[in-house]
C-alpha cells in the first residue's frame, strides 16, 4: 500500500487513506486496521531502527506529523480527554461539506461544523513520559548508535526552524548524553573524568546549554535531579487502562508540534475572560502543566507501543523465551563471565571476595514475584566498613553505573536527605504528580550512601524521607502523597548501602568490607582502581550477563526443596536461637541468585551448600564486626 | 422609570429576589401580553408572586427559542422547544419529553410514592406509610426551604420510563418537574411563602458510575459519581444578564447570556445612536458560582494508575457546601464544551472540556453520624459478585477457608489469623443511648506478643493492606498528639490547623500499631478511652482558639476503630497498662515452637513460597479482592442477633469461665469478657451471613478465647488458666508467695530488736537462711514494697526504715 517511507514521513497519509475508505462507517473497523498496519510494518527487519528517535535526536530536526520512536518513561496520567474523532468541515467559499479524521491530531482543521450531527466524539488518554530516569549513559550512547533513523537536517526545513528565537532551541537541548553538572548537590564529586572520553565529543554537538533559564522557565518534572533529555505528552487511543504508571515504554508515534498548540496556551493566560466559565478555571500553573508549549514538550500520538523489561541494549528487546539463540550462547558463558566479573569485583572492592561475591548477587536480584504483602527476590545490601578516602563510594557508583543500565547515586547527606523530595507527590495546584528521586523504573539500581552522612538532625521531611527509604527496602513499596491519602506503589529497585558502620536504613543483607590493602596504600590503590572502558568486550559482557541472570526462570525441584527442609530442621537442632525462619529467607535467596549468576535455572544441591557456605562466612564477619565495635546493637 | 423591554427577555429572565435585591430592577408584575404561551417550559414565570429562581445548573434552559416554533426548525441542538408531532403530542425538540404528560406523571409520583422500607436518614420521623413525598413538602411549607430531594431509585421503582427520560433528558425534565412540584405546592399551601419557587434536585441516579467509567456517550445526561473533593475555588459571580444602557438617552437594555456569550447591543433601541450602549456592572444579575475539583476515590483505582479528576460546578446555594477532603456523591449532568473556533485562526483544537454541573451534593461521610457503616453505602457490589459472595458463604468451611485466604505467606497461626478475621467483620452495633449506658462497642481488638523474628509485623502489615482504611503506626516514637490529633501551623496559610492522628485516619478501618511495648506510658493511656468507649477527647487549652470548631467533628460517638497490636516480647510489661489488656478481647501469643515437626513444615512452606509460579498461588487460596469484598459485604449488610439458644450458651460459658478461677481465689472473667465472647459470636455468625447467632457460633468464640487464654495467661507453674496474669503481670500463685514472703519478712522484722533501721543485705540474706523456699532478690523486693504500701516501712537506698 505505502512505502517505508510513506508511512514514517506520512502516516497521517496512511490514517486518512484508511479513514477516507471506511466513509465514515464506524462499523467498517478503519481504526483496529490502522492499528494493525502500523504494527505489521514495525515487525519488519529493521523497521524499528529506522525509525527516528526522540531520545536521540533533537526535536527540531525531526519532522512534524512524522512517526517517531520514543524509549519513555510513564511519570504521570492526566485525565482522559473527549476529542472530535470524527468532524465535518464546511467550506467557507463552495459550502462543501467534507468528512475529517480527528485521530491522532491536536487540532481540527478550521471551519468545522459544530452542529453537524455527523460528529464522532471519542475519548482519548494522555499520558506524561519523560526520558528513562537514571539512564546510563553508555546505555543511550548505544541506543543512539543502533539507530539508523537519524535525521538529517533537511535543507528545505530546517532553516525556517532556525529563524525560530535561539532561547527555545537550547531549552529543549535533547542530546542523548546525561550530562551531570559538577556543581549538582546530589551527583558524585568526581564523575566526568572517569568517562571522560565521551565528553570532548559531545562538546561539538551539544548547544551551549542554558539549563538554569530552562528549568525555570519550564519544570519538566523529571524524576531524578540533573536529568536532561525532552518529555513528551503521549495521546494513547486504545486499551489505556493495561499502562501503569512507571511503566517502561518504547512508543511509536506521530509527532505533533503545532505551534498553534502553544498559541492557544498563550492566548487563554491573557484573556481570561470572566464571562468564559471554562477559561477562568484552569490555573495558569494548571495550564503550563497540561499545555506546555509543544516545542518544549511535544506530543505524540500513539500508534504503537511496546512495554520494555529491561532498557538494556545489548539483549533482545522481546521476552528471553522467544530468543532460544541468544539465551542458549548466553547461558554457556554465564559461569565463565561470572569468574571474570568476581575477579574484577575483587579487585574493586579491595580485594575482598566474599563481599565481590555478595555484590555480584546483589546486582542481579529482582522482585520476581508478590506474596500478599511480601516481595520475594529482593536482596538489599549494605556494604559497610567502606574507606571514606579518596572518595570511594563514589568510584563504586561510577564503575556500577558502567554495568547496569540504570542507577541513581544518593548521597546520603543531611542536606539531601532533609531537602530532596524522594516520595512523589501530587501537586493540586497544577493539577500533577510532582516527582520524586524514589519514581524509578524497575530494576534501577539506587546507590545510598551512607559514608557522606554527618552530624545535625532531620526535620520533618528528613525523617519521612528516611521513613520511605526503609519502605522501600523492606516491602519494595513506596506510598506517593496524595495529599489526602497516600497510595501505595510497588516498586523493583535494586538498593545498595555502602556506610561505614551498620547502616541506619534496614537491609536484607549486611556485608562488612575487609580491605586485603594495608589502610595507608588504600588511596593510592584507588588512584589505580580500574575502570571498564567503555568499548571493551569485557564490559560489555558483564552488562549481559547481568541483564540476563535478572530475568531468568527459576524452579526448585522436590528433590531439593527435602534437602533444604532437612538442612535447616538439622541447622535449627544444633542452635535454634541462630537460625530463624528470616535466616532461611535470605538463604532461599542467595541461593536462588547464586544459581542463577551460574545460569543454572534449577537449584542444585552444591549451590545450596555454597549458599550455606558463604553466608555462614558472612554471618561470622558480622559477628566479628560486633565484637570489635562494642557499640553496634 | 419605564423601560421598554424585549418581550422575550422579560419573559425568560428570571426573576431576581426582588425584595431583597437593591440592585435590580423594578420589573412590571404583569407578563407584556405578547408572550409566547406556547413555549412549554415557562421557566421563571413566579407563581402567586413566587419568583422562580435561575438553574444555572441546567445551563441553557432558561434560553427557551425567540424563534417562531410553528415555522422553523430551531438549529442548535442546545436550544429547546417544541415541535407539533402529531396533533396534540407536543415533544421538547429533539427528546421524546412531552412536557403535560411528565408533569402529570410526576405528580401522581410525588402524591402516591411510598416507601415502607425506607432507611434513609433524611426520611427519619417521617411516616412511612404515607406518600413521601408530600410529607415532604409539607415539610418545605414549614420550614420554607425550597428545595426538594428527589431519589432517582424511587422514582423508578414508580415510573421507570419517566425515569428514563429524567436521565437521558435532563435538562428538559428537571424544569418540567419543577412546574409540577410547584404547580402542586401552591395548590396546597397557597398561603405560604417561599424564597423562590421549589427547585427538584434528583440524586442517586442509578447511573452511579465510577469516575473511570465515564465517556463521551455520558453527556448531557444525569450521572451520580462518587469521588473526593480535592479543591473548591472561591466564589465567582457569573453574569446571567447583563445590564445596559444608553448613554446619551439613558434608555436600558438587557442581554442574556447565550453560551458565555454577550451580544452588546451595538445601537440603543430608544434613540438610535450606534455604539452608545455601556454595561452597567451594578445592575446586571449574577449568580454565584463554584468551581470544585472531584478526584477518583481511592478504593476505586485499579492499581498502578493515578486517579483521575473532574471539574464539577456548583451554582448558587450549593456553592460552599463541600471541603477539600469531603468524599461525597455529585449528582448532576456531565458536560462537554467544544473548543470555540477563533476566526483569527485556521485552526482550532480538538478537545472538548468536560465538567459536571451539580445538581446534589451527598457527603458520604456525613452519615457516620448516624452510626452507620459508610463505607459499604459506596461499595456497590454488582450482581454477579454478592451471588458468588453468598455461594462462597454457604461452604460449610468458609470460616477456614477465609482463615487461611488471610496473609498466606505467613505460616501456619491459624487460630490468630481466625481471630484476625473476626476482628475483620467485628460484632453488630448496639445502641444502648436510651437505657443510660451509651452505646456498646463492636469492634474486636486484638493484642498479639510474640517472639521476635515470627512475622508479628508482616500480619500487621497485610491487615493494613487488607481494609480499606487501614493505619499503620508504630509505638516506637509515636506521641500521644500523633495518634490523637495535634494543632500545628500551615506553613502556607499561617493558620492553626488541625491535624489528626492515626487513630482518627482508621475511624472505620483499623489501626494497627507495632512496638506497642516501645510507647511510652503516657500514649499509652490515650487508648484506654478509644478502645472501649471508640470516642476521642482532645483538650488542648492553650489553642482554644483553633479547636471549638474542630473538635465536635472529632469527639463523634464511635469515630474510633478496631485495633491491632504487637507487643514483641513475651513477658507482658508488668505493672503499667492492667485495665489496657482488658480491653483486649483476644490475646495471643505468638512463639518459636522450636520444635522438629514445626521446623520442617515451616521449611517447606517457605521453600514452596520461594519457587511456585504466581498461578498456583491464585488457585491455592482466595483471592485478596474476594476476601475484602465479603468482608465489606458482610459488615454492611449483615448484624445478627443473639438466639435464645446462643445467649444461653454464652451465659453458661460465662459462669463456666468463673468456676475455673473462683475455686483457688482466682478470677479468671469478667464482664468484659462476656461482651467479647458476645462479639465474637456476633462475628463469626456474620463470616457465615447468618443473621442469627447461634450455638456454633458461640462454640467457636468459647474457642478461640480459650485459645487465646490458653497461650497468652497459662500459669507457667500451675498450668492453670489465669486472668489475673494479664491484669497484674503476675499469676496468682506468684502473688501469693509474694504475700508469704513479705508476711515472713514482718514477722522477722518484729521479732528482731526493734532497730528502727537495718541493712538490706543484710535483711534479705537473714530471710534466706530462714525460708525453705528459695528467695529471689526479685521477690524480696516486692515483699519490702508490700509492706512499703502498708506504711510498715521504707526503703531508702540500702537502708531499711521502720516507721511508726
Amino acid at each position: 500500500m505505502s512505502s517505508t517511507h510513506d508511512w514514517i514521513n506520512n502516516p497521517l497519509g496512511v490514517v486518512k487513506e484508511m479513514f477516507d475508505m471506511s466513509h465514515n462507517n464506524s462499523t467498517s473497523g478503519w481504526e483496529e486496521k490502522v492499528v494493525k498496519f502500523f504494527k505489521e510494518q514495525l515487525k519488519e527487519k529493521d523497521a524499528r531502527t529506522a525509525v527516528p528517535s526522540l531520545n536521540d535526536v533533537p526535536l527540531h530536526y525531526l519532522k512534524p506529523n512524522s512517526l517517531v520512536k520514543f524509549r519513555c518513561f510513564i511519570q504521570d496520567m492526566f485525565d482522559p480527554e473527549f476529542y472530535m474523532g470524527a468532524y465535518e468541515t464546511v467550506d467557507p467559499s463552495s459550502k462543501a461539506k467534507m468528512m475529517q479524521c480527528g485521530k491522532y491530531k491536536d487540532v481540527a482543521e478550521c471551519s468545522v461544523d459544530f452542529h453537524s450531527s455527523n460528529t464522532v466524539n471519542a475519548e482519548r488518554q494522555t499520558f506524561y513520559c519523560v526520558p528513562v530516569p537514571g539512564e546510563s549513559p553508555w546505555v543511550k550512547e548505544r541506543y543512539a548508535s543502533e539507530s539508523q533513523g537519524r535525521v538529517v537536517p533537511s535543507t528545505s526545513y530546517a532553516p525556517s526552524r532556525q529563524k525560530r528565537s535561539y532561547e527555545d532551541d537550547d531549552d529543549m537541548d535533547t542530546h542523548p548524553q546525561k550530562q551531570r553538572e559538577p556543581n549538582s548537590a546530589v551527583g558524585p564529586q568526581s564523575p566526568d573524568n572517569h568517562h571522560g572520553n565521551a565528553d570532548c565529543k559531545r562538546q561539538e554537538t551539544e548547544a551551549p546549554s542554558s539549563q538554569a533559564a530552562s528549568a525555570s522557565h519550564l519544570d519538566l518534572n523529571f524524576p531524578l535531579p540533573g536529568e536532561k533529555g525532552p518529555s513528551c505528552l503521549v495521546k494513547v487511543y486504545e486499551d489505556w487502562d493495561s499502562f501503569k504508571l512507571n511503566d517502561m515504554l518504547e512508543v511509536y508515534g506521530i509527532l505533533s508540534v503545532s505551534p498553534v498548540l502553544s498559541v492557544l496556551a498563550d492566548e487563554k493566560e491573557t484573556s481570561s475572560s470572566l464571562l468564559d466559565p471554562t477559561d477562568s478555571m484552569e490555573t495558569a500553573a494548571e495550564q503550563r502543566v497540561h499545555c506546555p508549549p509543544a516545542s518544549l514538550v511535544p506530543r505524540l500520538h500513539l500508534v504503537h507501543s511496546q512495554r520494555l523489561l529491561h532498557n538494556n541494549p545489548l539483549m533482545p528487546l522481546t521476552v528471553m523465551e522467544q530468543n532460544t539463540a541468544f539465551l542458549s550462547s548466553t547461558l554457556s558463558e554465564m559461569a565463565a563471565v561470572r569468574a571474570e566479573l568476581l575477579t574484577y569485583f575483587t579487585h574493586v572492592l579491595l580485594g575482598d571476595t566474599l563481599a565481590a561475591e555478595y555484590l555480584i548477587l546483589h546486582l542481579i536480584s529482582n522482585v520476581y514475584n508478590r506474596r500478599d504483602v511480601l516481595p520475594l527476590g529482593k536482596f538489599t545490601l549494605n556494604l559497610s566498613g567502606c574507606p571514606t578516602v579518596g572518595s570511594y563510594t563514589e568510584r563504586l557508583y561510577h564503575i556500577i553505573q558502567q554495568l547496569v543500565p540504570s542507577s541513581f547515586y544518593l548521597g546520603m547527606t543531611l542536606q539531601n536527605l532533609n531537602q530532596m523530595r524522594l516520595v512523589p507527590k501530587k501537586d493540586y495546584v497544577a493539577n500533577r504528580l510532582v516527582s520524586g528521586a524514589l519514581q524509578v523504573p524497575k530494576n534501577t539500581s539506587l546507590f545510598l550512601d551512607e559514608t557522606r552522612l554527618e552530624q545535625g538532625q532531620l526535620d520533618t521531611a528528613g525523617v519521612h524521607n528516611v521513613t520511605a527509604l526503609g519502605n522501600l527496602i523492606s516491602w519494595q513499596k513506596v506510598d506517593y502523597d496524595f495529599n489526602f491519602h497516600q497510595m501505595e506503589f510497588p516498586c523493583n529497585v535494586n538498593v545498595l548501602v555502602t556506610s561505614e558502620g551498620r547502616s541506619l536504613l534496614p537491609s536484607d543483607c549486611q556485608i562488612h568490607l575487609q580491605p586485603q590493602i594495608p589502610p595507608s596504600q588504600i588511596e593510592e590503590y584507588l588512584s589505580s582502581l580500574h575502570v571498564p572502558s567503555d568499548s571493551s568486550s569485557q564490559v560489555n559482557k558483564f552488562r549481559i550477563f547481568l541483564g540476563v541472570a535478572r530475568l531468568l526462570d527459576y524452579s526448585i525441584s522436590d528433590e531439593v526443596t527435602k534437602s533444604v527442609e532437612d538442612d535447616f530442621v538439622d541447622m535449627r537442632k544444633d542452635d535454634p536461637q541462630s537460625v530463624s525462619a528470616e535466616d532461611l529467607h535470605r538463604m532461599l535467596v542467595v541461593a536462588r541468585l547464586l544459581s542463577l549468576s551460574l545460569g543454572q535455572t534449577t537449584l542444585c544441591r552444591d549451590s545450596w551448600m555454597r549458599a550455606k557456605h558463604i553466608e555462614m562466612q558472612r554471618k561470622t564477619r558480622v559477628e566479628q564486626q560486633k565484637c570489635v565495635n562494642g557499640n553496634e546493637p | 422609570m419605564a423601560m421598554p423591554t424585549s418581550p422575550g427577555t422579560d419573559l425568560l429572565s428570571p426573576a431576581a429576589p426582588q425584595d431583597t435585591s437593591l440592585l435590580s430592577s423594578p420589573r412590571p408584575s404583569v407578563l407584556p401580553p405578547d408572550v409566547d404561551m406556547s413555549s412549554p417550559l415557562m421557566y421563571g414565570t413566579p407563581i402567586r408572586g413566587t419568583p422562580a429562581r435561575q438553574r444555572p445548573d441546567l445551563g441553557s434552559v432558561r434560553k427557551a427559542p425567540q424563534v417562531d416554533l410553528q415555522s422553523e426548525q430551531p438549529v442548535s441542538d442546545a436550544t429547546v422547544g417544541s415541535e407539533p408531532s402529531g396533533g396534540q403530542r407536543l415533544v421538547i425538540w429533539g427528546t421524546d419529553v412531552n412536557v403535560n404528560i411528565c408533569k402529570e406523571k410526576f405528580q401522581r409520583f410525588v402524591q402516591r410514592f411510598v416507601d415502607p422500607t425506607s432507611t434513609e436518614d433524611e426520611n427519619a420521623g417521617l411516616d412511612l406509610n404515607e406518600p413521601l413525598y408530600s410529607q415532604k413538602l409539607e415539610e418545605i411549607s414549614v420550614v420554607g426551604d425550597p428545595v426538594l430531594n428527589v431519589n432517582c431509585r424511587h422514582l423508578q421503582s414508580f415510573d421507570a420510563e419517566l425515569y428514563r427520560q429524567l436521565v437521558s433528558y435532563p435538562q428538559e425534565v428537571i424544569p418540567t418537574f419543577d412546574m409540577a412540584i410547584n404547580d402542586l405546592f401552591f395548590d396546597r399551601f397557597p398561603d405560604s411563602f417561599l424564597e423562590y419557587q421549589i427547585q427538584v434536585r434528583p440524586y442517586n441516579a442509578l447511573k452511579t458510575r465510577n469516575m473511570r467509567s465515564l465517556n463521551p456517550e455520558d453527556i448531557d445526561q444525569l450521572i451520580t459519581i462518587s469521588g473526593m473533593v480535592i479543591r473548591t475555588s472561591q466564589l465567582i459571580p457569573e453574569m446571567q444578564e447583563a445590564f445596559f444602557q444608553c448613554s446619551i438617552c439613558g434608555a436600558s437594555a438587557r442581554v442574556e447570556v447565550d453560551r458565555g456569550r454577550i451580544a452588546e447591543p451595538a445601537a440603543c433601541r430608544h434613540c438610535n445612536v450606534s455604539h452608545s450602549m455601556a454595561l452597567i456592572h451594578n445592575r446586571s444579575l449574577f449568580s454565584d458560582k463554584q468551581m470544585v475539583k472531584i478526584q477518583e476515590s481511592p478504593e476505586d483505582m485499579p492499581a498502578g494508575q493515578t486517579p483521575h479528576t473532574i471539574v464539577v460546578y456548583a451554582h448558587n446555594d450549593l456553592v460552599d457546601k463541600v471541603q477539600p477532603g469531603d468524599r461525597i456523591n455529585i449528582t448532576g449532568i456531565y458536560r462537554a464544551v467544544p473548543m470555540r473556533a477563533n476566526p483569527l485562526q485556521s485552526s482550532v483544537k480538538s478537545v472538548y472540556k468536560t465538567h459536571i454541573d451539580v445538581i446534589h451534593f451527598r457527603k458520604t461521610d456525613e452519615k457516620r453520624l448516624h452510626g452507620l457503616d459508610e463505607d459499604a453505602e459506596q461499595k456497590l457490589f454488582t450482581e454477579d459478585r454478592v451471588q458468588s459472595l453468598k455461594e462462597l458463604s454457604l461452604k460449610p468451611d468458609v470460616y477456614e477457608r477465609l482463615a487461611s485466604a488471610l496473609a498466606p505467606s505467613i505460616y501456619e497461626h491459624e487460630d490468630i489469623k481466625k481471630g484476625i478475621l473476626l476482628q475483620l467483620f467485628g460484632g453488630s452495633r448496639k445502641d444502648f443511648s436510651q437505657t443510660g449506658r451509651g452505646h456498646f462497642r463492636a469492634e474486636v481488638n486484638i493484642l498479639l506478643c510474640g517472639d521476635p523474628g515470627t512475622s508479628k509485623s508482616q500480619l500487621l502489615q497485610y491487615v493494613y493492606n487488607l481494609v480499606p482504611r487501614g493505619q499503620y503506626t508504630s509505638g516506637k516514637g509515636s506521641s500521644a498528639v500523633g495518634l490523637t490529633a495535634y494543632v500545628m501551623k500551615d506553613p502556607e496559610t499561617r493558620q492553626l490547623v488541625l491535624q489528626t492522628g492515626a487513630l482518627v485516619l482508621s475511624d472505620n478501618g483499623i489501626c494497627c500499631i507495632d512496638e506497642f511495648d516501645k510507647m511510652s506510658d503516657n500514649t499509652r493511656s490515650v487508648l484506654h478511652e478509644v478502645m472501649e468507649q471508640q470516642t476521642l477527647s482532645i483538650a488542648k487549652q492553650h489553642v482554644i482558639l483553633a479547636l471549638p470548631v474542630s473538635v465536635p467533628h472529632r469527639v463523634r460517638p464511635s469515630p474510633c476503630p478496631s485495633r491491632t497490636v504487637s507487643v514483641p516480647h513475651r513477658v507482658l510489661p508488668s505493672p503499667c497498662p492492667l485495665c489496657l489488656f482488658l480491653r483486649f478481647d483476644l490475646i495471643f501469643l505468638m512463639l518459636d515452637p522450636q520444635d522438629e515437626a514445626y521446623d520442617r513444615r515451616l521449611a517447606h512452606h517457605l521453600v514452596s513460597l520461594y519457587y511456585h509460579g504466581e498461578e498456583q498461588m491464585e488457585e491455592e487460596f482466595l483471592d485478596m479482592s474476594v476476601l475484602k469484598d465479603y468482608i465489606a459485604y458482610a459488615r454492611t449488610y449483615i448484624s445478627p442477633r443473639l438466639s435464645e439458644e446462643a445467649s444461653q450458651a454464652l451465659i453458661e460459658a460465662y459462669v463456666d469461665m468463673r468456676k475455673i478461677g473462683s475455686g483457688r481465689g482466682m478470677v479468671s472473667a469478667y464482664p468484659r469478657q462476656l461482651e467479647s465472647l458476645i462479639r465474637l459470636s456476633e462475628a463469626h455468625a456474620k463470616v457465615r451471613f447468618s443473621e442469627r447467632v447461634e450455638t456454633i457460633d458461640v462454640e467457636e468464640a468459647k474457642r478461640l478465647h480459650r485459645e487465646a487464654l490458653k497461650q497468652s495467661a497459662t500459669d507457667p507453674r500451675t498450668g492453670f488458666v489465669d486472668i489475673s496474669i494479664l491484669t497484674t503481670g503476675m499469676s496468682a500463685t506468684a502473688r501469693k508467695r509474694k504475700e508469704e514472703v513479705a508476711q515472713a519478712l514482718k514477722k522477722m522484722i518484729q521479732t528482731k530488736a526493734r532497730t528502727p533501721a537495718m541493712k538490706y543485705q543484710q535483711l534479705l540474706e537473714e530471710l534466706r537462711a530462714q525460708s525453705e523456699t528459695a528467695v529471689t532478690k526479685e521477690l524480696f523486693d516486692e515483699a519490702l514494697r508490700a509492706l512499703a504500701d502498708e506504711d510498715y516501712l521504707t526503703v531508702t537506698g540500702k537502708t531499711v526504715r521502720l516507721l511508726a
